[in-house]
């Protein structure tokens, strides 16, 4: 908390560039409205979280932005998403979802490594794009797995299988993964929920390190997780966006009732 | 409130009944197992005696000590050759497209229906749908290539839901990796969902096979013939081009209707044959499975979800 009322004037005082802002977003799933009119900006390079309980729309509204929810039928957007600089609306149905997930990428609530090996895992997105040089191969399969912080861990085993790794690196190898390719924002649905408290810190710590880099969305059931890595919190409930501050005012100053009551753990 | 004598008296009579169906179980399995056994002992008795290097090289005779089943194991091995050649794209191809590609609406579960159906349609029907289109429309002949286009139709929809299910076997989870990292359709189940459920397509694909190998009644109603004492001609050869496909129009037989054909006769020696030729299939077959359980251990080793 120490560290997050020192972090809160520098934001404040000068706002950061915008790397994607949502525009009334709606979604329905089927007859369904999972989300209703969510408003939020995303700052580049910053970590923007989402918290919220569980069928909040949270992870919903996570994946609308690289368009995972375009496989499968009867799903629909309404609103904009627009990703900076361009402006383009990536949910807008002139919008090829391929060319939004290239620039876009995700890590997902579980560890979901190919069955492959550790090298093919983090070489997959630049293959679909392409790269075939072993040289170029090689260093952005090297400078991915540093970024993950796991390129000590398996520089000598490279062509092992990745189910051959533990829950927390499989995690990590899956982050290097999304990261392998440069994408402009990384979304984190529950990276950490599946993880014991040991990994959990280290991917904590590599969000913050990441951040200098990239833009980050993450999702996350774990308000204390929230506290600690995002510079801007969101809170969802029902689908609707409840409040959406610098991290530091959610936490300690909210300005809604609801907010309140669930970062104080009162439901939720 | 039970006493403790009454719950005893309780668990007592439950163990009872527990064991009373251990044993009853333990006795359908040994039935199960010292009919087969019985059957396959009777099988080895009779035929053991006329295996030999011989028998396998040489033509049916109408001297029961001289036949052998050249003809007829040549016959069948071609025949498999054409069955796998033409069922397998076929039927993954549409495996793949009815579980990727299709729209879930009614038409798809008419489709899904029918082909689940159709695994179970006796093979004789298909003979006779092979007798009307292949031989009398395409005028493919009683040829191998009929025979063998006659069992893939037969073995298809074994094919297509082993397919299905293997592919469906492939967590979401996995496919959502790669569809969040960019791929197309057609990239995910080049690169994942193909290679990761080969196992289980591959043993259904020999479980289809394995069943083709022991039908007669759709090739003799198509027209195989059960004397033949030449081979086919050889698919490769020594001039340009070195392949050949003038085996595809030959006539032939299978190990089936020879087998059929020895134990319809009157003498004595000719079952002895017969005996030999089964366990021959026998050991074709066994070999097929063994190839699949080798197959889905090896390629299940490396995957676990």
């Amino acid at each position: 908390m120490v560290e997050l009322a020192e972090m809160t004037p520098t934001v404040t005082a000068a706002p950061p560039a915008l790397k994607a802002e949502s525009k009334n977003v709606s979604f329905f799933y089927g007859a369904f409205q999972a989300l209703k009119k969510v408003n939020v900006n995303i700052a580049d390079k910053k970590v923007t979280a989402l918290i919220g309980p569980s069928g909040c729309g949270k992870t919903t509204f996570l994946r609308c932005f690289n368009r995972m929810h375009d496989l499968y039928p009867g799903n629909r957007y309404q609103g904009e998403i627009l990703l900076h600089p361009e402006g383009v609306n990536i949910i807008g149905p002139e919008v090829d979802p391929i060319e939004v997930r290239m620039r876009i990428n995700m890590v997902f609530q579980k560890a979901n490594p190919f069955p492959k090996s550790i090298y093919e895992n983090v070489a997959y997105g630049l293959r679909i794009r392409e790269t075939n040089s072993r040289s170029v191969l090689d260093g952005k399969v090297e400078q991915a797995l540093r970024h993950a912080a796991l390129w000590d861990e398996v520089k000598d085993r490279l062509q092992n299988l990745a189910f051959a790794l533990s829950g927390g690196q499989q995690q990590r190898l899956c982050i290097a993964r999304a990261l392998a390719t440069d994408p402009e924002i990384v979304l984190f649905d529950e990276p950490t929920s599946a993880l014991d408290p040991i990994a959990t810190a280290r991917i904590e710590e590599l969000i913050g390190e990441l951040k200098k880099s990239v833009t980050i969305l993450i999702v996350t059931h774990n308000m204390q997780q929230a506290a600690r890595v995002s510079d801007y919190t969101g809170f969802m409930y029902l689908g609707e966006l409840v409040e959406f501050d610098v991290t530091g005012k959610i936490f300690t100053n909210p300005s809604n009732k609801l907010t309140e009551d669930y970062v104080t753990g009162r439901f939720g | 409130m039970t006493s403790t004598t009454d719950i005893k008296a309780i668990i007592r009579r439950h163990r009872t009944r527990d064991a009373a169906f251990a044993v009853l179980g333990m006795v359908c399995l040994l039935v199960c197992i010292a009919t087969l056994m019985a059957l396959l002992v009777d099988l080895a008795i009779d035929g053991v005696g006329r295996l030999s290097p011989g028998f396998l090289t040489s033509f049916p005779s109408r001297f029961p000590g001289k036949a052998g089943i050249l003809s007829a194991w040549v016959g069948t091995i071609l025949v498999m050759l054409v069955t796998a050649l033409a069922a397998v794209p076929l039927g993954v191809a549409a495996g793949i497209y009815l579980e990727e590609y299709a729209r879930k609406n009614w038409l798809t579960t008419i489709i899904e229906i029918n082909i689940a159906n159709l695994a179970g349609v006796p093979s004789i029907v298909y003979g006779l749908m092979a007798l009307g289109l292949f031989v009398y429309q395409f005028h493919l002949g009683q040829s191998i290539l009929t025979a063998g286009l006659t069992l893939a139709l037969l073995i298809l929809p074994i094919v297509i839901i082993a397919t299905r299910e293997s592919i469906r076997a492939i967590p979401g989870s996995i496919r959502e990796a790669a569809y969040a990292l960019g791929a197309t359709k057609w990239q995910a189940i080049k690169h994942h969902v193909l290679p990761y459920s080969t196992g289980g397509i591959l043993t259904g694909v020999i479980i289809g096979l394995s069943r083709a190998i022991g039908e007669s009644a759709p090739l003799i109603t198509i027209g195989a013939l059960t004397f033949i004492a030449f081979l086919p001609p050889a698919p490769v050869q020594r001039t340009f081009p070195f392949v050949n496909f003038d085996w595809l129009a030959s006539p032939f037989t299978v190990m089936p209707i020879q087998l059929f054909n020895w134990v319809s006769r009157p003498q004595q020696a000719f079952h002895l044959n017969a005996a030999a030729a089964g366990l021959v299939l026998m050991a074709m077959t066994l070999a097929m499975n063994g190839i699949a359980i080798y197959v889905r251990y090896h390629s299940r080793k490396r995957i676990k979800w």
